[in-house]
């Protein structure tokens, strides 16, 4: 059990709530939802929004997989196959990856993993959400009216003086979603500085707060800059202000370094808080401290800071000089490093450890498989004679999904597994979640290995037709069949936990038993997070793997 | 190496200089990250096992700091990482430094289609024909949105960007035919904006040239309008059928009722072929977009009675071995047909839709159709 100290403490009256009422029950009004500043209520508001635009970005991709079962289509034109794959990338990059673990997750838990009653700015973190929530119906609005066909990367001068679609609202989309983005950044940083509890010293937060923190810095530093590449996007579709287009004086190619100055952090934005997601469950249920601690909150920071010098490996093949080229290819090399140190921790974690294997950590495992697969197909990419050939292909198209998918979605399953019952008070059903889990990573990798085959013999991202190159079939039909399978694996998780919300048996406060603050509080935890004053005297992860084992061996012992 | 999956192929085909080394290091890198991938996952699965709660496996004495462990596995991964780095700079470096005699071709990126300029004058649409064993340099510039230039076989890609000039070289190892694509996302019809890459021996590609594109033979006015209409790339657009959005296929429209956007009515004659090359934007076919360039300062007037010949004679023969099943490098139209278990169907599609309009694609036919039309007609 924890050994952290609790004393009950006088002078929380002013919260004037009732001890029978946790944060679900206390106030049950629209208006309550809409207008609270409980950063557990804005994280299941977040969670609500992103599991509906999850599941539109679904849709638009099973459009697109769909479509390319043949290589002359036989559903749609090309315009809104177009449209489609960049609907598909928006959505599921702007409107959920970047938000899914650090808004629902990293808000719900953050406060609670260092003992405080709250983010340190309440109502900004509730304007992050309607700012989220207005760049969602910027985007849909868009969809709407018919569509954006830039891809989700909007690159110039097609975006700003060529494409006759939607783009405008859909960049004004993005760019509020960027200020949404910086205002749950800046509120992360500034709690994780200022409200651990007595006693929570910075070697003593759990990964997950070393992974957010390091998310957080990447939201603050980065965002800005995206947000005003994109808004210049704008003016020059409206103003033919001269920034990117050649006819107007621009240069078409500072858009790429602009965005991706911003985009490739933002993969870090998307798997850092996976990490920290992982690392929480790799060790409750090895019911062992993790391996490595400090080596694992120093990559996080690690990552955070050499994410922002490797932008230039997007762009090997787009007229930046050869020697640019060269430096960034030898900078994304070292940035390969803290990546996987971070996996064999994880691994050296389960040693001499008692694992066991409930739905969490399924995932988990299934999260550090594909992340593997994507990691491990980096240094192809990374490698800028071979990036040549394979730039612009399904084989990017795969690592990136491997990354995206594979980790980011992964881990927000495993994290969502993880605490679910924390945040509703309620079990799921185990088996379920488990066979599932397996489903998913079967889904997940019959849909996206081939795309590496493929995009390794030359297939085009983003191509509608193939028809002249047949040889392409059979490794999409493969794909389009994953697919079906995956979509099923991540409607499934949507049944099971709906229904443990209404009919679930009730979690307890600590259904894992597992070691952290968040466990010490009742669940559904009060609105004021803790109803004693918390005071940490103990290390993060203090479980002891060799008196455990003893006791299950004299268990045994004792039965047979 | 050729590998394959179900009988289709599952590497590209090497056909430049570029190919072998760039291959080696691929598998290199695919040989560190099987390696290491499948060490990881294995231990990660044994240590499940092994050490699950309630197991026997010894757990005493547990780690939780190493740094002398934790050295190695930064140690391990930047070398390699470092090594992969060195290698695959040397190929880029090559890549990106054309030797200073290599042959320039000229290529011009716009929506939707390649136009290559020869240094001898010869120009060509959406193909490019390179003599063999030859240093190649092509410097290319887009008139529109950025593109990019990319040959698979060759493992050389680089953008066209409006406003500057871009380069990229290579030396063709291997005659045949192989993929041209454009791999920068351009607008509606991107994954159209290819073709091919004809690598000729050398003899071939100088008789090609001196006769301003076509091969050497003694032909008459219909065969000579088949080749120029290849050798143009017209087929790219104008296809065996009306599959392609570009452009509506020519095949059988000789005398038959043509509407156009502005919904007057044509005979299809030799003086509305005529005008519809040379000034297209007087000609556009309802249901299509004014994406042909003007031909009449491109073509004689000679060139134009040739292509009329052609049409007029149904413009059937070569257009589907032209575009749409052909740039198929290293595999056979029937063994794709017979061993992929197409269905018979498939095989029976009509292509001949002169009314078909390129908004319906209900009935667009399977891989297996178009494949074994090309080995129809061989």
């Amino acid at each position: 059990m924890s050994t952290t100290v609790k004393t009950e403490v006088g002078g929380m009256e002013h919260f004037h709530t009732n001890p029978e009422l946790n944060y679900l029950t206390n106030g049950h009004s629209i208006r309550s939802w809409l207008l609270t500043e409980d950063h557990k209520r804005i994280a299941m508001l977040y969670l609500m929004s992103v599991t509906l635009f999850f599941f539109i970005g679904g849709l638009a991709a099973a459009g697109v997989r769909y479509e390319l079962m043949s290589p002359a289509g036989n559903l749609m034109e090309s315009e809104t196959y177009n449209k489609l794959f960049t609907a598909h990338g928006t959505v599921m990059v702007f409107l959920f990856l970047l938000v899914a673990i650090p808004a629902v997750l990293g808000n719900f838990l953050i406060p609670l993993m260092i003992g405080a009653r709250d983010l340190a700015f309440p109502r900004l973190n509730l304007l992050s959400w309607y700012l989220y929530m207005a760049a969602g119906t910027c985007i849909m609005l868009a969809m709407l009216a018919g569509g954006a066909d830039t891809g989700w990367t909007f690159y110039t001068p097609y975006s700003s003086m060529y494409s006759n679609s939607n783009v405008s609202l859909t960049l004004l989309g993005v760019f509020l979603g960027g200020f949404s983005s910086i205002t749950t950044g800046m509120n992360f940083v500034i709690t994780i500085h200022k409200m651990r509890a007595p006693g929570m010293t910075w070697f003593r937060l759990p990964l997950f707060i070393w992974g957010h923190y390091a998310t957080g810095v990447i939201m603050l530093l980065g965002t800005p800059v995206v947000a005003i590449t994109l808004l210049c996007v704008i003016f020059e579709r409206t103003f033919q202000l001269p920034i990117y287009s050649p006819e107007l004086g621009g240069d078409p190619v500072l858009f790429q370094h602009m965005f991706w100055f911003y985009s490739h952090p933002a993969v870090y934005i998307m798997i850092l808080p996976a990490f920290g997601v992982i690392s929480e469950i790799m060790t409750a249920f090895s019911r062992k401290r993790v391996f490595g601690y400090h080596m694992i909150a120093f990559s996080s920071l690690a990552i955070a800071f050499l994410g922002f010098l490797v932008w230039g490996h997007h762009m090997f093949v787009s007229s930046q000089s050869m020697y640019q080229a060269v430096i960034f290819s030898l900078l994304t090399f070292l940035l390969a490093v803290p990546s996987a140190i971070k996996v064999w921790n994880w691994t050296a974690t389960m040693y001499k450890g008692n694992v066991v294997l409930s739905s969490p950590m399924i995932y988990g495992i299934g999260f550090q498989g594909l992340f593997l697969v994507g990691g491990l197909t980096g240094p192809f990419l990374a490698s800028a004679g071979n990036d040549v050939h394979l730039s612009a292909t399904y084989f990017v198209v795969a690592h990136f999904h491997y990354v995206m998918v594979g980790g980011s979605i992964m881990g927000f399953l495993a994290g969502l597994h993880y605490w679910w019952p924390k945040m509703t008070g309620r079990l799921y059903n185990e088996s379920i979640a488990k066979w599932n889990g397996i489903l998913v990573f079967v889904g997940f990798n019959l849909t996206f290995f081939p795309q590496f085959i493929v995009g390794w013999m030359g297939m085009p991202r983003r191509y509608h037709y193939y028809y002249f190159a047949p040889e392409f079939t059979p490794y999409h039909i493969l794909s389009t069949m994953g697919s079906s399978v995956l979509g099923v694996g991540f409607a499934v998780p949507a049944f099971y936990l709906l229904h443990s919300l209404f009919k679930g048996e009730k979690a307890g406060d600590n259904p894992w038993n597992a070691h952290g603050l968040e466990w010490a509080t009742s669940s559904p935890p009060p609105t004021e997070n803790f109803r004693y004053k918390v005071i940490v005297s103990d290390d993060v992860y203090d479980y002891d793997p060799v008196a455990e084992h003893e006791n299950d061996m004299m268990a045994a012992g004792g039965k047979a | 190496m050729n590998w394959n999956l179900f009988n289709y192929p599952m590497n590209p085909p090497q056909a430049s200089n570029f190919a072998s080394e760039h291959d080696a290091l691929f598998y290199a890198i695919v040989a560190q990250a099987v390696f290491f991938g499948l060490l990881t996952f294995a231990l990660i699965l044994w240590f499940a096992v092994k050490f699950k709660k309630g197991s026997k496996a010894d757990r005493s004495s547990p780690q939780y700091e190493n740094a002398r462990m934790e050295f190695w596995w930064v140690l391990v991964p930047t070398v390699l990482g470092l090594a992969t780095f060195f290698w695959s700079t040397k190929i880029f470096v090559d890549m990106r430094t054309p030797p200073k005699n290599a042959k320039e071709i000229f290529v011009v990126g716009k929506q939707w289609m390649w136009h290559v300029q020869h240094p001898d004058g010869v120009r060509e649409n959406n193909t490019l024909h390179v003599p063999v064993d030859t240093d190649v340099k092509i410097t290319m510039i887009s008139q529109d949105v950025i593109h990019a230039f990319y040959i698979p076989a060759f493992r050389v890609q680089f953008m066209t960007v409006p406003g500057r000039y871009t380069q990229l070289w290579f030396r063709p190892t291997k005659v045949g035919r192989y993929h041209l694509f454009c791999n920068m996302y351009c607008g509606t019809q991107h994954s159209e904006m290819g073709g091919s890459v004809i690598v000729m021996p050398k003899r071939e590609y100088a008789d090609w040239i001196a006769q301003n594109g076509q091969v050497r033979e003694n032909l008459t006015a219909a065969q000579t309008g088949e080749k120029l209409f290849n050798k143009i790339g017209c087929g790219n657009c104008h296809g065996a059928n009306d599959l392609i959005p570009r452009g509506p296929s020519l095949r059988g429209i000789f005398g038959k009722s043509r509407e156009t956007t502005d919904g007057r009515k044509w005979i299809a004659d030799e003086s509305y072929i005529r005008e519809a090359i040379m000034r297209p934007a007087e000609k556009v076919t309802k249901g299509y977009g004014l994406t042909m360039p003007a031909y009449d300062k491109t073509f004689s007037e000679e060139d134009i009675m040739n292509l009329v010949a052609y049409i007029k004679s149904g413009a059937s023969q070569s257009i589907p071995t032209s575009t749409i099943a052909a740039a198929m490098p290293g595999i056979q139209a029937r063994d794709l047909a017979g061993k992929a278990g197409l269905n018979s169907n498939a095989m029976q599609f009509n292509s001949d839709r002169a009314d078909a309009t390129p908004t319906r694609r209900g009935s667009a036919p399977s891989v297996g159709a178009l494949a074994v039309e090309k080995g129809d007609q061989q």
